[in-house]
């Protein structure tokens, strides 16, 4: 018995419906059978929230009275640089922009990267202003050739998150294999082994929770940063045919999404700048997928559990960096992951992550309630993702 | 070279002596001055970085104790910004006592300051700002 995703908002509108998170789903399908349970349940929530560095926001800014064109001039925001290659008003600031003054990694001393793009993004959706710094060469239509001015989401006529790559179906579990410590996007590795970091969700990932991307495509509804977001376009690097475990789930990075949100709708509660020592500036984002329950293989995907998702242990400090050296350093499931160490070339090594599970969990709950009062409706995909998996053949 | 944060503490009638000139000139130590309060015919406070050799360094402490100056390590403490934290686990495994803990049904982190020896490990892995540093003037 198929469920269709106007069945499943009807109920939502009438209070009806029954959702449950990711985590939660597990129980029920345990106690009441997947036969049971496609019956009872209508969507399950996922979520997630961490550094997701392929994020960004376009930005319109008003025109004052003596209009100015920013296209091929240049803009910054609290001193740090925006991208002006657009129309007179539209501006990008991306989430890693660095002011010029910032010592990055000089000096031979991983830098600390205190302020940056993700930081404006955060500083603009909590409700604080920052100062536009713009330069042009000027023309007859657009006379203005400097402007400084301290603005805030007010000052514009739009504003969106436009992320084109976030919330990557599974991620490389980074060691390091040198004896020397190293910086990365994957933070500090301590030398020999010292320490593992992962970045995902696990079994509350949005992308694990549906591998084969049956009900996620461009055009699904998502929680966003607090904002309705859609899924604009498969992400950047979007990788369907990455090799996949039985259940179908990947065993390496593998599918992306592109996001795009209104950043008048988020709160700075769901959306962190963050600095990495050595590497850089970067944006901490929360999304949640909400996945319609439209028949008993999507209620198998979403019922896999952390032990039964593994993760390709990767080596930062030759083979990701170089491309030469070990490249096979073995797979660890999430619950190893989780549980604060795992084994690597018969070591035990302990592990830490930069995606937060507390929050995931939160974000899993908050859409849940959301949907439970009617607020948030689900979309049927206007068009699937790059290799996904729609039919009957999923199985 | 060894760089040490003290706080020098000067009775009232030793401020009137040229100490960072003489730590300098006499002792070949870099004198790096956090923080200073001094007040002539007042007790005065300094807190300062001294960067030297070993050697350097004891003579030039020789020299303060000798005018009645007390030398005390700098007080440190850091603190956990449980609003700043969102638990993600990144500075765990870099504490090496494990001061910041995590509890793995709630994915809380935590942090026992009686634990901590001040490493600032975690002040360089975390990636929310959500550990800080305190200098204590005492």
């Amino acid at each position: 018995m198929a469920k269709t995703i106007e069945e499943i908002n009807a109920k939502i509108r009438s209070g009806k419906v029954v959702v449950f998170t990711a985590e939660e789903i597990v129980e029920v399908v345990r106690e009441q059978g997947i036969k049971q349970a496609v019956r009872e349940v209508d969507v399950v929530t996922t979520g997630t929230f961490s550094p997701m560095c392929s994020s960004g926001a376009f930005l319109n800014i008003k025109q004052q009275k003596q209009k100015m064109k920013l296209g091929g001039g240049f803009a910054t925001l609290n001193g740090v640089p925006a991208y002006a290659g657009l129309a007179a008003a539209d501006i990008y600031i991306g989430a890693t922009a660095i002011p010029d003054g910032d010592p990055r990694n000089g000096n031979g001393r991983p830098g600390k990267f205190r302020y940056g793009g993700a930081h404006v993004i955060e500083e603009l959706v909590a409700g604080n202003r920052v100062l536009l710094k713009g330069g042009a060469y000027g023309t007859d239509c657009y006379p203005a050739k400097t402007r400084e001015q301290t603005i805030g989401l007010k000052d514009m006529n739009d504003a969106f998150l436009f992320n084109p790559r976030n919330c990557y179906q599974n991620y490389n579990v980074a060691v390091n294999l040198s004896d020397k410590p190293i910086y990365t996007y994957m933070g500090k590795l301590k030398p020999k082994l010292g320490n593992a970091y992962y970045c995902s969700a696990g079994q509350l990932s949005p992308l694990l929770n549906d591998p084969h991307f049956r009900t996620i495509g461009i055009g699904t509804r998502v929680f966003f940063c607090g904002a309705e977001g859609y899924v604009a376009w498969p992400g950047t690097q979007h990788n369907p045919s990455a090799p996949r475990l039985e259940n179908g789930t990947p065993k390496t990075p593998a599918g992306t999404i592109a996001l795009i949100g209104d950043m008048r709708q988020m709160s700075a509660q769901w959306l962190r700048a963050v600095s990495f020592t050595g590497y850089g500036v970067t944006l901490s984002v929360a999304v949640g997928v909400p996945i319609p329950i439209i028949d008993e293989d999507i209620l198998r995907s979403v019922s896999v559990t952390d032990d039964q998702l593994k993760a390709p242990v990767v080596d930062y400090s030759e083979y990701y960096p170089f491309g030469q050296g070990e490249a096979k350093l073995g797979e660890v499931t999430y619950q190893e992951l989780k549980s604060g160490s795992i084994r690597v070339k018969d070591q035990e090594v302990p592990t830490g992550s930069f995606s937060s599970y507390a929050l995931a969990r939160k974000v899993a709950h908050h859409l849940k309630q959301l949907i439970e009062d009617g607020d948030f409706l689900l979309t049927q995909f206007q068009a699937p993702l790059p290799g996904a998996v729609t039919g009957k053949e999923a199985a | 070279m060894k760089q040490t944060k003290l706080v020098f503490i000067f009775p009232e009638n030793t401020v009137e002596e040229p100490i960072t000139y003489n730590l300098i000139t006499n002792y070949g130590v870099q004198v790096n001055i956090l923080r200073a309060s001094i007040d002539p015919g007042k007790q005065g406070r300094m807190v300062v970085e001294l960067g030297g050799e070993e050697i350097q360094i004891s003579q030039a402490l020789n020299y303060l104790e000798s005018l009645g100056v007390l030398v005390a390590p700098l007080a440190q403490k850091i603190r956990h910004l449980e609003d700043r934290c969102t638990g993600c686990t990144a500075c765990v495994p870099h504490c090496p006592t494990r001061a910041l803990d995590v509890d793995r049904d709630s994915w809380k982190v935590s942090f026992d300051s009686e634990k901590c020896i001040v490493c600032f490990s975690c002040l360089e892995t975390c990636i929310y700002h959500a550990m800080s540093v305190e200098e204590q003037f005492a």
